[in-house]
Formats: C-alpha cells, sequence, structure tokens
C-alpha cells in the first residue's frame, strides 16, 4: 500500500453571510491517494474537531456525482482538476504528494455565501418555478405511447435534462452568467412535443427570472460548458436564444 | 391496540377500483381549507406534494438539502418497472405482481403489490407528460430493458439516470404549484419531532439547519417521505444526509415499526478502500450479464495476490473458482441479490478475498471482451468502466473488476395500512420509509415505481377519506403539545452540546456501523444479536456520556446536525436486532444461520414466521412490544425459492 501524502490546504473560512472571509492554512497527513477529495477533507474536519476548531462547512450529499450538492472551487478550476465529475468523485491520487490546495465557494453575487464553502443557490430553484416545467396534472397523462418522439430528439432532450443543477457553469464564467443551466431546462422541454405548447411563455419566463436573479450576461466564451460535469453542449444555449426570440417577436 | 390493514374485501384485481369508489370525498372548494405538511421530497414526497396542491391543498414542504431537486432518488441508475406488455413478451398487471411478492420472498401484501402493479403503468404516463425523456427505439417509441427477478422486459429508463430524471419530472410539477402558491418549501429544514393533539399527528418540529432556530408547523394532516434507513451501518450507498430521525421520532410517537431488520445487501459495489471511506458507490447489477465472479481457489494464491506477490492475471484458469456458477449451475452469476451477497461474504470469510483489504470478489469480463470484442463490451457499460476507474485508478478492460456487497435499501419502515397512514391518526409514510411493498427482498427497478406510486397514485386518494371527517379548524402552534415537543427538542440539542467529550460524532457511527455489519448484516445469528445489543447499549451510554459536538446551535452546525442523526441511528440499531432475533427463519435479505437447508441455502418457516412484525415502542428502556399482522395468500402459492 503507498504510503500517506501530505498536503496544505488553503480553504476560505467565513462563519456566516454577514461576516467577512478570509483564507485560513492547514496541514493534512498521511492522506491516501485513494480517498476521495471529500474524505480528504472529512479527515481535516476530525482534526479540527479534535483541536476543538469548528470543523470546514462544504454541501455534499449523495458522494456518486448525481445530486449536484457539492460545490467546491479548486485550484481555479469548479469541482476541481479533472474532467467531467463533481468533487465528491475527484480522487487525491490526482494531487501530487507535498502540493498546496486551494479551497473555495462558489463566487457569485446570485450565490451568497451562507457559509465557509457553502453556498445558497435558490435563485436555480426560482428560475424553474417560472417555467422549467409541463403544466399536467397527475393523472390527465394519455398513454405514454400516444405520442413518438424521434429517438435524435429523445436523445439531444436526454443530454440536455442530464444537468445536476450545482452551479459550476456559474462559478467558472466570468460574468457569474446561468444561461446553460436555464438553457438545458428550455432546451430539453422544447424539443419535446408535451413542451411544445407553452414553449414561448416558458423561454420568456425563465430568462427573465434568471436576470432578475442577478446573474450575468452570456458573452459565449464556453468556460461553462468546458467545466460542467455532466458536458451539457453549447448549442443548448444557441437553442434557448432562438426560443426567446421567437417569442419575442411572435407575441 | 390491535393492527387493522384496512384492506378491501373483494377479489384482488377489483379492490383498489371499488376501494377509490367507496373512499369519501374533499369537495373541491372546501380543500382550501385543508393544510398538508410533506417531509422529504424525493420521489414519493415531491410526487404527493405535486399532486396535493394540484388537488387544492396548502401544501408545505420540507427537506434537509439545499434543493428539493436533490433527494437520494437521483442516484437510482436502473430503471422504473411497469406492465405496460409494449414487447408483447407475455407481461401484466398480474405478473409483475406476482414477481414482486416472490421476488420479497412472500413476506408482504398481497392487496398492496397488486395495486402497486396496477397503477404502474400510469406513472409511465405521467412522467411522459412532464417531460421525462425515457430511452427510445427508432421508430420514436419507448423502449424497454431486462431487470433481475423477472422473465419479461419490462423496464423503462433514462441512460443510467433513470431516478434523476424521475425525480427532476416530480421536482417541476412541485415547482409549478409553489409558483401557483399552493406549495411553500422550507429547504435546508430538518424535521424533529412529529406533534399529536388528541392523539391524530397535526404537526412537526423542525431546526433550521443554518439559523438553528427549532420552529412548530401545524397542519391536519402529516406525510413522511423521509426515505431508508441503511446509514445505521455508517457505510452504505446512501446518501450521507439520509436519517432515520423522521421515522424514528414517530415511531417515538407511537406509530408501529414494520419489520426492521430487513434490510437489501446489494451484492455489486466497489469494495471498501480503507479506515478513510466515507461512503460505498455502487456498480449496476447489469454488469452481471456479462461478467463472471471469482476468486482464487485456495487461501494461499490469495495472500500472495493481496501481498502483491502476483496480478489476477497471471492466475491460471485452474486456480480460479467461479463459485457461483460451480454451486449454482443455472442460474449462475446472475442469482439474485441476496444469494451473491452471501456467497461473496462465504468466499472472503474463507480467506480467500482479495484485493488490499482481502474484502472483496473479482467481477472479470475478460471472457466477454474474448467473445463479444472490446467495442460491444464498451458500448454495454463504457459509463461504469470509466466510473470504476475514475474511483480505483484500475483499467477493467485488462484487470479484473473488484466488487463486495454494501447495504443498499431498507424494506423495513413505519408500519401502514392499504391507506398508507401509520398507527397514529392522521400520519402516513409513504416510498422508502414505509415497509409496505418489498417484503423481505426488493427486486431492481421496483424502488421508483414504489415512490411514485405512493406519491401520484395511492395517497392523493386516501388521504381525502380521511380529511373529510375532519374539521377544518386549524391548531395553533402555541398549543402546549407544540411546546413541549420544542422544549424537549431545544433540551436534546443543548444536551448533546454541552456534554464536551473526547470523541466525534464519526468514531460512534463508524463503531455502531461495525457492529452492525458484522452482526446484524448479512448473515445472522442469535448469539451475535444477542451480543450486538449488549454492545449498541453500551456504545449508547458511551455517547452521552463522551461525545463531542463543537459549534453552537444558532448557526450552521453539520457537527450537531450529525450528532442528532447518530443518536437516534443507535436507537433504531436495537431494534433492527430485537426484530432479526424474533425472527428465526432466513428470508430474503434477512439470513438467519439456524435457519439453513442441509446445502446451506436460506430456509423460510411459513408455518411460523408469515407475518409483518409491527413493534410498538412503550417508552424509554423498556422492551417494545411486538405485533403480527399474519400475512393471507390467496392468489399465489407459496413456494422456496431455488437457483440451483
Amino acid at each position: 500500500m503507498e504510503k500517506g501524502r501530505t498536503y496544505t490546504l488553503k480553504v476560505w473560512r467565513q462563519p456566516n453571510a454577514d461576516a467577512k472571509g478570509a483564507f485560513k492554512n492547514y496541514k493534512v497527513e498521511d492522506i491516501s491517494p485513494g480517498s476521495s477529495f471529500l474524505e480528504m477533507l472529512d479527515i481535516l474536519n476530525d482534526q479540527l474537531s479534535e483541536k476543538g476548531e469548528d470543523p470546514v462547512h462544504f454541501d455534499h450529499d449523495c458522494r456518486e456525482g448525481i445530486c449536484g450538492m457539492c460545490s467546491l472551487f479548486i485550484n481555479g478550476r469548479p469541482h476541481g482538476p479533472d474532467e467531467e465529475i463533481t468533487v465528491c468523485q475527484l480522487h487525491m491520487r490526482v494531487f501530487k504528494d507535498g502540493t498546496k490546495i486551494t479551497i473555495e465557494p462558489w463566487r457569485a453575487n446570485a450565490f451568497p455565501v451562507i457559509k465557509d464553502l457553502v453556498v445558497d443557490r435558490s435563485a436555480f430553484d426560482r428560475i424553474v418555478q417560472a417555467g422549467g416545467f409541463i403544466s399536467v396534472n397527475t393523472g390527465a397523462a394519455d398513454d405514454a405511447n400516444s405520442i413518438p418522439i424521434p429517438k435524435v430528439n429523445a436523445d439531444l432532450a436526454m443530454d440536455a435534462a442530464a444537468c445536476i443543477g450545482c452551479g459550476a457553469c456559474v462559478a467558472v464564467c466570468k460574468n457569474a452568467s446561468a444561461m446553460l443551466f436555464t438553457a438545458a431546462k428550455v432546451s430539453q422541454l422544447a424539443l419535446l412535443p408535451q413542451g411544445d405548447i407553452e414553449r414561448k411563455e416558458r423561454a420568456m419566463k425563465m430568462v427573465a427570472q434568471m436576470d432578475a436573479e442577478g446573474f450575468g450576461a452570456c458573452t459565449n466564451t464556453g468556460a461553462c460548458s468546458a467545466e460542467c460535469p455532466k458536458s451539457i453542449d453549447l448549442s443548448v444555449i444557441a437553442r434557448m436564444n432562438r426560443e426567446y426570440f421567437t417569442a419575442k417577436i411572435t407575441t | 391496540m390491535s393492527l387493522d390493514s384496512n384492506i378491501p374485501e373483494g377479489p384482488l384485481a377489483e379492490k383498489w377500483t371499488k376501494y377509490k369508489f367507496d373512499l369519501k370525498l374533499v369537495n373541491p372548494a372546501n380543500k382550501r381549507k385543508y393544510d398538508i405538511i410533506v417531509v422529504g421530497t424525493g420521489l414519493a414526497g415531491a410526487a404527493a406534494a405535486a399532486s396535493f396542491g394540484e388537488l387544492g391543498y396548502n401544501v408545505k414542504a420540507f427537506f434537509y438539502q439545499d434543493s428539493a431537486r436533490r433527494a437520494h432518488s437521483i442516484a437510482a441508475q436502473g430503471g422504473i418497472n411497469a406492465a405496460k406488455n409494449y414487447t408483447n413478451d407475455g407481461d401484466s398487471v398480474f405478473r409483475l405482481f406476482y414477481d414482486t411478492i416472490k421476488g420479497g420472498d412472500y413476506r408482504s401484501r398481497e392487496a398492496n403489490v397488486y395495486r402497486l402493479a396496477e397503477v404502474s403503468n400510469n406513472i409511465i404516463d405521467q412522467c411522459v407528460a412532464q417531460g421525462v425523456p425515457f430511452a427510445r427505439e427508432y421508430g420514436g417509441l419507448l423502449d424497454n430493458r431486462s431487470f433481475g427477478g423477472a422473465q419479461v422486459s419490462r423496464t423503462f429508463y433514462a441512460r443510467g439516470q433513470t431516478g434523476q430524471q424521475l425525480l427532476l419530472g416530480a421536482y417541476s410539477a412541485l415547482s409549478r404549484q409553489v409558483a401557483s402558491g399552493k406549495v411553500t418549501l422550507f429547504p435546508r429544514t430538518e424535521m424533529l419531532d412529529v406533534v399529536l393533539v388528541d392523539g391524530k399527528a397535526r404537526g412537526i418540529v423542525t431546526r433550521n439547519m443554518i439559523t438553528g432556530k427549532v420552529e412548530s408547523h401545524s397542519a391536519h394532516v402529516v406525510v413522511l417521505a423521509t426515505g431508508g434507513y441503511g446509514n445505521v451501518f455508517f457505510l452504505s450507498t446512501m446518501a450521507m444526509g439520509c436519517n432515520a430521525s423522521a421515522v424514528w421520532r414517530a415511531h417515538k410517537k407511537g406509530a408501529f415499526f414494520g419489520n426492521p431488520s430487513f434490510t437489501q445487501i446489494h451484492p455489486t459495489c466497489i469494495p471498501v478502500h480503507g479506515d478513510q471511506q466515507s461512503k460505498l458507490t455502487l456498480m449496476s447489477e447489469s454488469l452481471r450479464n456479462d461478467g463472471r465472479v471469482w476468486v482464487p481457489k485456495t487461501k494461499e494464491i490469495a495472500e500472495k495476490l493481496r501481498a502483491g506477490g502476483m496480478k489476477p492475471t497471471e492466475i491460471p484458469e485452474e486456480d480460479r473458482d467461479y463459485y457461483l456458477e460451480r454451486i449454482y449451475p443455472s442460474f449462475g452469476n446472475l442469482v439474485p441479490r441476496d444469494v451473491a451477497s452471501r456467497n461473496a461474504k462465504n468466499v472472503c470469510d474463507e480467506g480467500r478475498g482479495v484485493g488490499e483489504t482481502g474484502l472483496a470478489v473479482f467481477l472479470d469480463f475478460r471472457d466477454a471482451i474474448e467473445r463479444d470484442g472490446v467495442d460491444v463490451i464498451k458500448a454495454k457499460y463504457g459509463n461504469l468502466f470509466q466510473m470504476y476507474e475514475k474511483i480505483v485508478d484500475d483499467n477493467p478492460y485488462e484487470t479484473p473488476m473488484m466488487i463486495y456487497p454494501a447495504i443498499h435499501y431498507t424494506m423495513g419502515g413505519l408500519w401502514v395500512d392499504y391507506n398508507l397512514m401509520t398507527t397514529i391518526p392522521g400520519l402516513y409514510a409513504t416510498g422508502e420509509c414505509n415497509f409496505s411493498d418489498h417484503g423481505a427482498n426488493r427486486l431492481g427497478a421496483s424502488a421508483l415505481m414504489q415512490g411514485l406510486a405512493d406519491g401520484y397514485f395511492v395517497i392523493p386518494y386516501t388521504i381525502g377519506d380521511y380529511l373529510a371527517g375532519m374539521p377544518y379548524d386549524k391548531v395553533s402552534t402555541d398549543h402546549p403539545e407544540f411546546q413541549k415537543a420544542e422544549k424537549e427538542l431545544k433540551e436534546r440539542i443543548d444536551k448533546l452540546l454541552n456534554i464536551n467529550g473526547s470523541k466525534t460524532v464519526d468514531y460512534f457511527h463508524k463503531q455502531l456501523g461495525h457492529i452492525m455489519w458484522e452482526k446484524c448484516g448479512m448473515s445472522r445469528n442469535a448469539q451475535g444479536l444477542k451480543e450486538a445489543k449488549e454492545e449498541i447499549r453500551k456504545l449508547r451510554e458511551e455517547y452521552w456520556k463522551d461525545v463531542k459536538v463543537l459549534g453552537v446551535n444558532e448557526e450552521l452546525n453539520m457537527t450537531l446536525e450529525k450528532a442528532l442523526r447518530v443518536a437516534d441511528f443507535m436507537e433504531l440499531a436495537e431494534l433492527m436486532v430485537d426484530d432479526a432475533l424474533d425472527r428465526k427463519e432466513s428470508c430474503g435479505g434477512h439470513f438467519r444461520e439456524e435457519s439453513k437447508t442441509p446445502e446451506g441455502e436460506a430456509k423460510r418457516d411459513d408455518k411460523n414466521f408469515a407475518y409483518v412484525s409491527a413493534w410498538e415502542y412503550t417508552g424509554e428502556g423498556k422492551p417494545e412490544v411486538l405485533h403480527k399482522e399474519e400475512l393471507v395468500f390467496e392468489n399465489v402459492e407459496l413456494t422456496q425459492r431455488s437457483y440451483k
């Protein structure tokens, strides 16, 4: 078994939303390369607890890359230095022994810090509430096979629907834009016949809510898609723009 | 108190239809006079809350995550069963019912399971209408795949993310109701007690996880949809936050607990890498279609392998033991989950396990790659192989995967009647947190089905029947019962914060997990269970004397959250052990070493144990009282499972 590794962690600490935050350095030792990044933080927190210091707070839940809860900005990249994963799937073998690792929260006006590395992403929920649904009551549905959907559209809808709502797209964007998130939902529903009736209203309302939440504008640099753990394609933004402008000029 | 399951009279296939007609209704204009609390926003909770909102009730939905979209239903991979028979291969409602009853080793209720099979088709219709992007064929119609425990192809899926897509569908329906003002969301809020007024559930007490504020919420009825309790074992495939506090607090207020010892252990998880591990990851069951399970034939070879003296690929054919193929020639690597798990444990107990810890077996794709070519295998399992490589840093195309069983699901839960109501009037339990539909073992692709069936198509009907008999009057949260519950919770929090002991919460949680895994896990015996009970008691005493919980209540304090949960896990663990001790038969996921066939297989005892155990809490430190709901089988014949 490979011997444990040592790291210096530079972690953002902020007791609550109103307090001023600052970086603090910690040392962790004897970290197994097979440990996940969050397990490494668990070990740090055990150490802090033993010393009587408040543990570093961070969001996490499923620890298998699907719930979208974990949200750390590591060495300047959302979800850290590996492709197509969330922080919970990041492993310590990626970091060389003895290096320094900087850990920050998502930074965006629309995602205020709650404590340490935990931020408030309820703005995403409000964007969905503005129109990210198909208005069908329970029990009102016809047989599932009554409307065939071309496989290519169903697959494209699935590609867009894979979004886990983590917010990495906002965190990496220099404008803190939520276009990729919003566009993924607009695209999914626009690609399906079930979503057709409300498509104009949906695009307009969701975009309006996105703006109201204080997310920035999109300048098409594509960092969002590059850092997306689920590789949501940039083309969803083009599709949403089309939906939005079509809606604007036809309503 | 006696148990009444309220199963309607009449032929199986007509029960639910007739019952729905007989249920009392609440006039549409009067629905707005009723308040409903829903706890949990996974498949069952989000579906129920959205449906209640559509009907016109006032709904408050509580959850501990930051968004309703993150509940652990989201992690389900494989699919959802329905008896659509789109594949024309002989499926029917009755067949889905039969497979589910048999798969559960005849420890569930016929009437409930039949209803589940019956509404399964509505679920698929509903989800498609919501925009759930299920997999389709080139003709544009829905695609199906096969799953364990069935001989028909009835599983609908959305790539490897079916749970995610179904949950996002329910979340979108819920979001629509939030926008319409019928549902209010309470994120980062943990329910820590249920409040009874005049013997009926009339509200809950919660802790706001950001401000620490203890608050009361009143309603006419309370619906729990809080998921399973697998995290009793510390390591499981559950999310880190999954906990038993809501159901356990309800239990202590009078809700009976059904079959607490019934837990499912999934055979194909990524093995534990060491004591820094926090969580286990599941690899889809589908891998067993092509992978061959084996360990070295002798202990000596296994030891050499573990020491790094040789590579798995260097072990010659004659030194490999494909034990599942050897013991179960007809089912081979595709035996059910419980059988595969127990056999993995057996070979590791013999010292033939592999990996650094010796607690792993191989799942080898060498022969499948030789037979079908690497491209075919890549197309089928590419994403799973990639996930495995990210976690383990081994290439499964070149060297065999290593797997080991892990806790995955809890069939046990709060006892409910046909209406999904617990033994507390006005308190309902839906989805994984009730005990109802899976008996002693759950089949693949059935958890999603049950969560959505309960939430969309069962409870919206049955709750009306109860509310129709309720006055509109609201109970004030100033009521002494709310005040009492708040006070008790605050005292519990203060107590934990002031122990100031020497050991972390995780230390105790790991100890508890170790006891449960060793003595109330894959294989159980009377002596071990008695020891476990003693050890849990001691651990609990130590916990309340020596746990260290830092910080204050008045801000985000994840240690405190965890400390409250672990305290409840310890109490529940003892009940699980009691239940396992009472059930002297082996059935489904519950294997009692004293009850096995001469070949060492599980032996059910229908004469003495064809019942649901429903446990009644009788007070601090007092033994729980066991009530038995006899299971009556009129439509299926009970047979012993054999996979030889």
